[in-house]
C-alpha cells in the first residue's frame, strides 16, 4: 500500500507517493534526494538523522514519512543563508574544528542549533549532557563542545 | 618556504564547508540509473552445516531481480579473500590460511556470515525477500574465546587447523631473555585480557557496483580506506577481472579506523552479481550488520613479565599473548598481532632482551584485524602496565622508573628489530608532568577524599610505529603488497594545481593539510590547490590509508612530485630569461636569476609549458605535470606521555575521567587544529576500550550480545573531559617533511594510562576492561569485604 505524503521541506512545499511504512529519513533521502540528512544506526541512538519537525529537533528515522504529513521540516540543506552562508553555528563548527568525516556532522548540527534554542547560555556540562543522542566517532566531542559554546554567543546577535 | 607560511598554521578546513551543508557525497548517497539493491542473508549461528537452501519462494516475492549463494560463486570460480600477510611460524611452516568464501560453503563461521544475497527493485523488497529464503542448518558447537579454541575437544573451526592455530610466533631472543629473568631482582607479572573492540565508523559500510556492456568495465563505489588496494585484491586474486577495467571509487567516507581498509565479501559479491544481473546494485549495511559483519579489533589474552634489578633498571621482558584472528583471516589479521604488536614491546626503555610469543587462534566470531592503532595499543598496553605496576611494587616513583629506563641516544635499535631514527622521551614526559600538574595531584586526591571519592594518577609512555616500510624489508617479513605512496601533482595552464594523491581521508582533513605543504612548497596561494583522492579512475595508484602513513607516506610523494615540477620550471625559466639554469632558483612562488631582479612568476613559467611558443622544445616536453612513488627508508616513530587522573565514586562504581594530558612528538606539524583533533579522537576512543566498549560474544551460543549501541557504549560526550594536548617536535629524519604521523597516538597511550590510574584510586592491581560501573563496584565491594 502506497500513502501520498505532503509537507513543506526548508520551505518549499514537496510531496511524494510513498510505501507506508517508509521512514521519514527515507522520505527525505530518497524521495526529495536531500542526502545530508544520515542513516548511522536504524535505531535512534546515532542522530545522524536529527531534523527539525515544526520547530523541534527530531531523529528522522524513528517515525514514519506518513507521521510528518503538513509538518514543517528543517533540515541540513536549508540552515545557510539562500546566498551560502554558514549559519553561526555551521560557521562556529569549521572555526573550531568541530567536525571530522562529516558524517555525524549534519545530525549534529541540527542537534546543536535546538540545544542552544532551549539553553541560551549553556555550560559545558549542559552541552556534553544534552548531546547525549548523538554520536561521534571521530572529534572526541572536545571541539564540538566548544563549537557549541561559541555558537551559544553568536546565535541571534 | 615562500612568503605563504601555511605549514604550521591551523588553516580551516578545505572539506567543511560540504559537509556543513550537507552536500557530502558518501557512498550512500551516490543514485546510479536503475540502481537495485542487495539484502544479505546472514548466518543465526555461530557454527552450523549448511544442509539446505530454498530460495523458490523468496524468488517469487514482489520484486526481487536475483537471489545468489555459495554455489552460485563456486560454480562462477570466483575466488575466497586474501590474506595479505604470510606470518611463517617459529617452526618455519607458513600460517594456515583456511579459505575465505564471499558467500558461505557448505558451512557457516560465526554469526553475521554472509549466506546468500537477495537483489530486488527496492531495499525493502529485497529485506522482505531475504525472511524468505529458507536455509537448513545443522548447529555445532562454537568456541568464541581465544583463551579456549586450542583446549581440547573445543569445536574444530577449519578443518585445515584441527587445533584451531593459525600460528605459533615468535620475536626476540629466548634463552638470553630466560637467563637474564633467572638473575633478576625483582620479576613483575601481569595477565590480562585485552579487549575485543567493534570499531563503529558512524557511516556503516556501503557499496554500490554497477557494469557497462558498452566498454566491459565495471564501477565499485565503496565506503573504503584504500581504493587501489580494494581494486587489486579483488581483481588478481578473487574475481580474476582485468584490473584496468575495473574502477574503485572511495568517495567521501564517513570514519574507517581501520575496519574499510579490507575487501569485504560483500563488495566483490556485489561486483560480480552487476555483470549477472546488468544493473547497478546497492547495498548498505544496517547498524547490526556492521556490529556483525565490521572486522573487529584488539582481542588479545597476555601473560607479562617483565625482570629488574634492584634499582628498577629493566633487564628483560617476556610475552606470551594469544591473539584472536575471529572465523577467517581478514586482509591484514595476520601481521596485527605480530609485526605491529611484538616489535613495539621496548616501548620507550633500553630493556636490553626481549622474548614475545604469540599464538593466532580461530574462533567462531567476526574476523578480527587493524583498529585504530592495530598492536601498538596492545604492545602499549603491556609495557605501560607492567612499568606502572613494576613502579609501585618497586616503591619507586612511575616517572622515576621511566625517567631511568629512557631510551636517550639515537638511533637505538631495539632487541625486537625496530631502529627509532629520532625521539625525546625526557622532554614530553617533563612537559606531560607539569601541565597535568601532577605536583598538585595529593592535595586533589585529599579533597576527592573528602568527598569520599577516591582519586587516581596513571601514566602511558608510548611508542608507536607509522609509515611501516621500506616495502623490500617489509615483503621479507611477509607482505604481500608494497607499502610506498604514490602521487602526481598537475599543473595546469594558468598555474592552478591538482594534486592526485594514493593516500585516502576519511575525517583526517587532508584536503588542507596536503594542500598547505604543496602551496608552501610553491609559494601560490591555497586556494591554488585540490586535492583528488578516492578514486582509482583518476589517481595514478595508492596504498591507502592506515596506520598513521598519510602525511609521512602520502605527503612525501607529494613533496617529492613537487620538487620535479620545480625542477622541470626552472629549465623553462632558465630558457624564458636566457640564464644558465644553475642560476635560477625557485623563492616565494617565482623563478629568480640569482643576484639579479628577473623573475618568472610561477604561472608564467606553467603557462609557457602549455603554450610552447617560447620553449625549449628540442630539450624539453612540453606540460608540467609529474608523478612520484616514495617507499620509506624506516618507519617514523611518534611517542609521548599521556597522564590521566580519575575519581571514583565507590558507591555506584561511577568513573569520571577528570583530567587527560597528552604530549605528543609527531614530528613537524603541518596543522595544529587538525593534529590536535585526531588526538582528541583517539583518546576517546582509547577512553572507550578502557572504561565503556567491550565486545562479548555469548561463552555457549556464540551470539554476539553487544550488538547495538544499547549493549556496545561508544563514548558520548558526556563521557570524555576536556583534553589538555600539546606537542613537542623531534623532526623524522629521513622523509622530506620531518614529520611522523598522529592518527592514532591517542588510541595508543589512553586505555593504559586510564587503567593505571583506575587501577592507582582503587588501590588494586588489575581489573578487566572495560572498567564498567559494575565492575568497579564489584571490586569496591570485594575489597570492603577483604578489608
Amino acid at each position: 500500500m502506497t500513502v501520498k505524503v505532503s509537507l513543506t521541506v526548508n520551505g518549499k512545499p514537496a510531496s511524494a507517493e510513498v510505501e507506508e511504512r517508509t521512514l521519514l529519513v527515507n522520505f527525505i533521502r530518497d524521495n526529495l534526494r536531500l542526502t545530508g540528512t544520515h542513516v548511522g544506526c536504524d535505531t535512534a541512538q546515532c542522530g545522524a538523522c536529527t531534523i527539525h519537525m515544526n520547530g523541534r529537533a527530531v531523529k528522522s528515522c524513528n517515525m514514519l514519512a506518513m507521521q510528518a504529513e503538513g509538518a514543517d521540516i528543517l533540515t541540513i540543506e536549508g540552515v545557510a543563508k539562500p546566498d551560502g552562508t554558514l549559519h553561526p553555528m555551521q560557521e562556529a563548527f569549521r572555526q573550531h574544528h568541530g567536525l571530522q568525516c562529516g558524517f555525524c556532522t549534519p545530525g549534529m548540527v541540527m542537534s546543536a542549533i535546538d540545544l542552544v534554542k532551549n539553553h541560551p547560555n549553556p555550560t559545558e556540562d549542559q552541552i556534553r549532557e544534552q548531546l547525549d543522542g548523538n554520536l561521534c566517532r571521530c572529534t572526541g566531542y572536545h571541539n564540538i563542545v566548544k563549537a557549541i559554546k561559541a555558537a551559544s554567543q553568536t546565535m541571534g546577535r | 618556504m615562500g612568503a605563504t607560511p601555511y605549514i604550521g598554521a591551523s588553516i580551516k578546513r578545505k572539506e567543511d564547508y560540504r559537509f556543513l551543508t550537507g552536500a557530502g557525497n558518501y557512498t550512500d548517497d551516490v543514485a546510479l540509473p536503475g540502481q537495485s539493491y542487495a539484502c544479505f542473508v546472514r548466518s543465526p549461528h555461530a557454527h552450523a552445516k549448511i544442509k539446505s537452501i530454498k530460495k523458490d519462494k523468496a524468488l517469487k516475492a514482489p520484486g526481487v531481480v536475483a537471489i545468489f549463494t555459495g554455489e552460485d560463486l563456486a560454480e562462477a570460480k570466483v575466488g575466497g579473500l586474501p590474506c595479505g600477510w604470510l606470518i611463517t611460524d617459529i617452526g618455519g611452516q607458513p600460517m594456515k590460511e583456511p579459505p575465505h568464501p564471499c558467500l558461505a560453503q557448505g558451512k557457516v563461521r560465526h554469526v553475521g556470515d554472509q549466506v546468500a544475497v537477495v537483489i530486488a527493485e527496492t531495499a525493502g523488497q529485497a529485506r522482505d525477500a531475504a525472511e524468505l529464503v529458507k536455509v537448513d542448518y545443522e548447529e555445532l558447537p562454537a568456541v568464541v574465546r581465544a583463551g579456549e579454541a586450542r583446549k581440547k575437544g573445543a569445536p574444530v573451526v577449519h578443518d585445515i587447523a584441527p587445533d584451531n592455530t593459525c600460528y605459533v610466533w615468535g620475536l626476540g631472543d629466548k634463552a638470553a631473555v630466560d637467563k637474564a629473568f633467572a638473575g633478576a631482582a625483582h620479576v613483575t607479572t601481569l595477565e590480562f585480557i585485552n579487549n575485543r573492540l567493534i570499531p563503529n565508523a558512524i557511516e556503516p559500510r556501503a557499496a554500490n557496483a554497477a557494469y557497462s556492456r558498452s566498454d566491459e568495465s565495471y564501477t565499485l563505489y565503496v565506503s573504503n580506506q584504500n581504493p587501489h588496494v580494494e581494486r587489486l585484491l579483488m581483481t588478481a586474486f578473487v574475481l580474476g577481472l582485468p584490473e584496468h577495467k575495473v574502477r574503485v571509487i572511495a568517495p567521501d567516507v564517513g570514519g574507517g579506523f581501520g575496519s574499510k581498509i579490507y575487501l569485504y565479501a560483500e563488495d566483490v559479491t556485489l561486483t560480480w552479481a552487476a555483470k549477472k544481473v546488468n544493473r547497478p546494485i546497492k547495498w548498505t549495511a544496517e547498524r547490526s550488520e556492521s556490529f556483525l559483519s565490521d572486522a573487529h579489533g584488539r582481542d588479545h589474552v597476555t601473560k607479562a613479565e617483565l625482570a629488574m634489578d634492584r634499582d628498577g633498571k629493566f633487564l628483560a621482558m617476556r610475552v606470551t599473548t594469544t591473539a584472536n584472528m575471529g572465523a577467517y583471516l581478514s586482509t591484514f589479521a595476520s601481521c596485527i598481532p605480530t609485526i605491529l604488536y611484538a616489535t613495539l614491546l621496548a616501548g620507550q626503555y633500553t630493556t636490553p632482551v626481549i622474548y614475545a610469543e604469540v599464538t593466532a587462534v580461530f574462533t567462531n566470531t567476526a574476523p578480527v584485524d587493524a583498529y585504530r592503532g592495530a598492536g601498538r595499543p596492545e604492545a602499549t598496553y603491556v609495557v605501560e602496565r607492567l612499568v606502572e605496576t613494576a613502579a609501585r611494587e618497586m616503591k619507586m616513583n612511575p616517572a622515576e622508573i621511566r625517567r631511568k629506563n629512557f631510551i636517550k641516544t639515537f638511533p637505538y635499535q631495539t632487541p625486537v628489530a625496530l631502529l627509532y631514527d629520532t625521539g625525546n622521551y625526557e622532554a614530553t614526559l617533563a612537559e606531560a608532568l607539569k601541565v597535568a600538574d601532577v605536583a598538585g595531584f595529593p592535595g586533589r586526591k585529599a579533597e576527592a577524599a573528602r568527598r569520599g571519592k577516591l582519586r587516581g594518577l596513571g601514566y602511558a609512555c608510548y611508542i608507536e610505529a607509522c609509515g611501516i616500510a621500506p616495502s623490500n624489508v617489509a615483503g621479507a617479513l611477509g607482505a604481500r603488497a608494497g607499502l610506498f605512496e604514490a602521487a602526481e601533482v598537475r599543473v595546469h595552464p594558468t598555474g592552478k594545481i591538482t594534486v592526485f594523491t594514493g593516500s585516502h581521508a576519511h575525517g583526517q582533513g587532508h584536503e588542507t593539510t596536503f594542500a598547505q605543504v604543496v602551496a608552501d612548497r610553491l609559494g601560490i596561494p591555497l586556494e591554488d590547490v585540490d586535492i583528488v583522492h578516492g578514486d582509482t579512475g583518476k589517481v595514478l595508484f595508492g596504498m591507502g590509508t592506515y596506520g598513521s602513513r598519510s602525511i609521512a607516506v602520502g605527503g612525501a610523494a607529494i613533496v617529492k612530485a613537487v620538487d620535479k615540477i620545480v625542477a622541470k620550471g626552472k629549465k623553462i625559466a632558465a630558457h624564458l630569461m636566457e640564464a644558465a639554469e644553475a642560476d635560477i632558483e625557485f623563492k616565494d612562488g617565482a623563478f629568480v636569476v640569482k643576484g639579479t631582479d628577473k623573475k618568472k612568476a610561477f604561472a608564467e613559467v606553467s603557462l609557457a609549458a602549455y603554450v610552447p611558443h617560447n620553449y625549449p622544445l628540442d630539450k624539453l616536453e612540453p606540460g608540467l605535470n609529474e608523478n612520484a612513488f616514495y617507499d620509506p627508508a624506516n618507519f617514523t616513530f611518534p611517542a609521548g606521555s599521556h597522564i590521566c587522573e580519575v575519581e571514583v565514586d565507590p558507591d555506584t562504581g561511577n568513573v569520571r575521567v577528570v583530567n587527560f594530558t597528552a604530549i605528543d612528538d609527531f614530528g613537524k606539524i603541518i596543522n595544529p587544529m587538525i593534529v590536535e583533533g585526531q588526538v582528541h579522537g583517539g583518546l576517546t576512543q582509547g577512553i572507550g576500550q578502557a572504561l565503556t566498549e567491550g565486545c562479548h560474544y555469548d561463552k555457549d551460543s556464540g551470539q554476539l550480545v553487544t550488538g547495538s549501541y544499547l549493549d556496545y557504549c561508544i563514548p558520548r560526550a558526556d563521557d570524555v573531559p576536556n583534553f589538555k594536548v600539546g606537542t613537542k617536535e623531534t623532526p623524522c629524519t629521513h622523509n622530506p617533511l620531518g614529520v611522523k604521523g598522529c592518527g592514532e597516538a591517542g588510541a595508543i597511550g589512553a586505555p593504559a594510562a586510564v587503567m593505571n590510574a583506575l587501577t592507582d584510586a582503587l588501590g588494586m592491581r588489575d581489573i578487566e576492561m572495560p572498567a564498567t560501573p559494575q565492575r568497579i563496584w564489584r571490586a569496591c565491594q570485594d575489597m570492603k569485604k577483604a578489608a
